[in-house]
């Protein structure tokens, strides 16, 4: 049951990306491209997500524990460091260069287009990648 | 290439990206991270942290399928990059995400709505440095 939960979570989530045009690199690069053919769309998407998300998580809060058991999970730390602005800013590179992000890369993969499978074995390469500059004691969980 | 202006398409998209954020927090108490996800699938800790993650991948999988069952069409994705753009810019996304603990989804999306300080450094950071990769690019390099 939680696992069917799970993945309908998945699927509004993807349908929320498909939906948005936040899986067309086209439509990323233009938002970006404010000297160019700039496309405001993707503010749009974020505001959307936020307020959502935002007047969502402090109903759920409400709540002592989530529906499937266990507890609210979520990152406490507040050390701003150069792991943080560094990663930050190369992730912002590596999206501006190829015009997908995680989010929206993984649901695009069900388009069956061969340019997103590209892009996804090349982000797990980049994880090892950072996994070879530090030990995986080092290695702070992912948001 | 041009993309049309779509904010209610975008605005509503972004809501049902945050809808599946609430839900995930509801039902399983965890933050939507892709990068989070993605690693948590290839650096797998044991079932439990595994299952629920596949389980989300095959539901943001099958949307783009579901949108064409409901429409007759498939998401727009056009990429007008090479694949070696592709496979460079998804190699430092991977790289920057794992080591800035998050990407879109999870500091923007989440981070953001969670009002983390480690967020609210993050997203200008990969904001910016995605909009002047996009302007080197477009206007310097000309790619």
């Amino acid at each position: 049951m939680k696992l069917i939960y799970a993945g309908l979570t998945g699927l509004v989530f993807g349908i929320g990306i498909a939906i948005s045009g936040m899986m067309n690199p086209a439509k990323v690069f233009n938002f970006f491209d404010l000297a160019g053919s700039w496309d405001p769309s993707l503010a749009f998407v974020m505001g959307g997500a936020v307020i959502v998300t935002f007047a969502g998580y402090r109903l759920v809060w409400r709540r002592d524990v989530p529906l499937f058991g266990g507890t609210f999970t979520q990152p406490n730390s507040r050390i701003i460091d150069k792991k943080l602005i560094g990663g930050s800013a190369l992730f912002g590179v590596g999206w501006g260069i190829a015009g997908f992000c995680p989010g929206a890369a993984i649901p695009a993969l069900g388009t069956g287009r061969w340019e997103v499978a590209l892009f996804l074995v090349a982000v797990t390469g980049g994880f090892y990648v950072r996994r070879l500059f530090l030990p995986a004691r080092l290695t702070a969980k992912t948001a | 290439m041009e993309t049309v202006f779509t904010p209610f398409a975008s605005l509503g998209g972004g809501a049902l990206i945050g809808l599946g954020a609430v839900l995930l927090m509801l039902g399983l108490g965890r933050i939507l991270g892709a990068t989070g996800i993605m690693s948590g699938i290839v650096f797998a800790e044991g079932r439990d942290e595994l299952s629920w993650r596949v389980a989300m991948v095959v539901g943001m999988v099958l949307a783009p399928g579901l949108i064409f069952v409901a429409t007759g069409r498939m998401p727009d994705l056009d990429v007008p990059v090479s694949p070696l753009m592709i496979v460079v810019g998804g190699v430092i996304v991977g790289l920057g995400a794992s080591l800035g603990s998050g990407c879109t989804s999870g500091h923007g999306v989440c981070g953001l709505s969670r009002l983390s300080l480690r967020s609210i450094v993050a997203v200008p950071t990969f904001m910016v440095t995605a909009a002047v990769t996009v302007y080197l690019s477009r206007h310097v390099f000309g790619v």
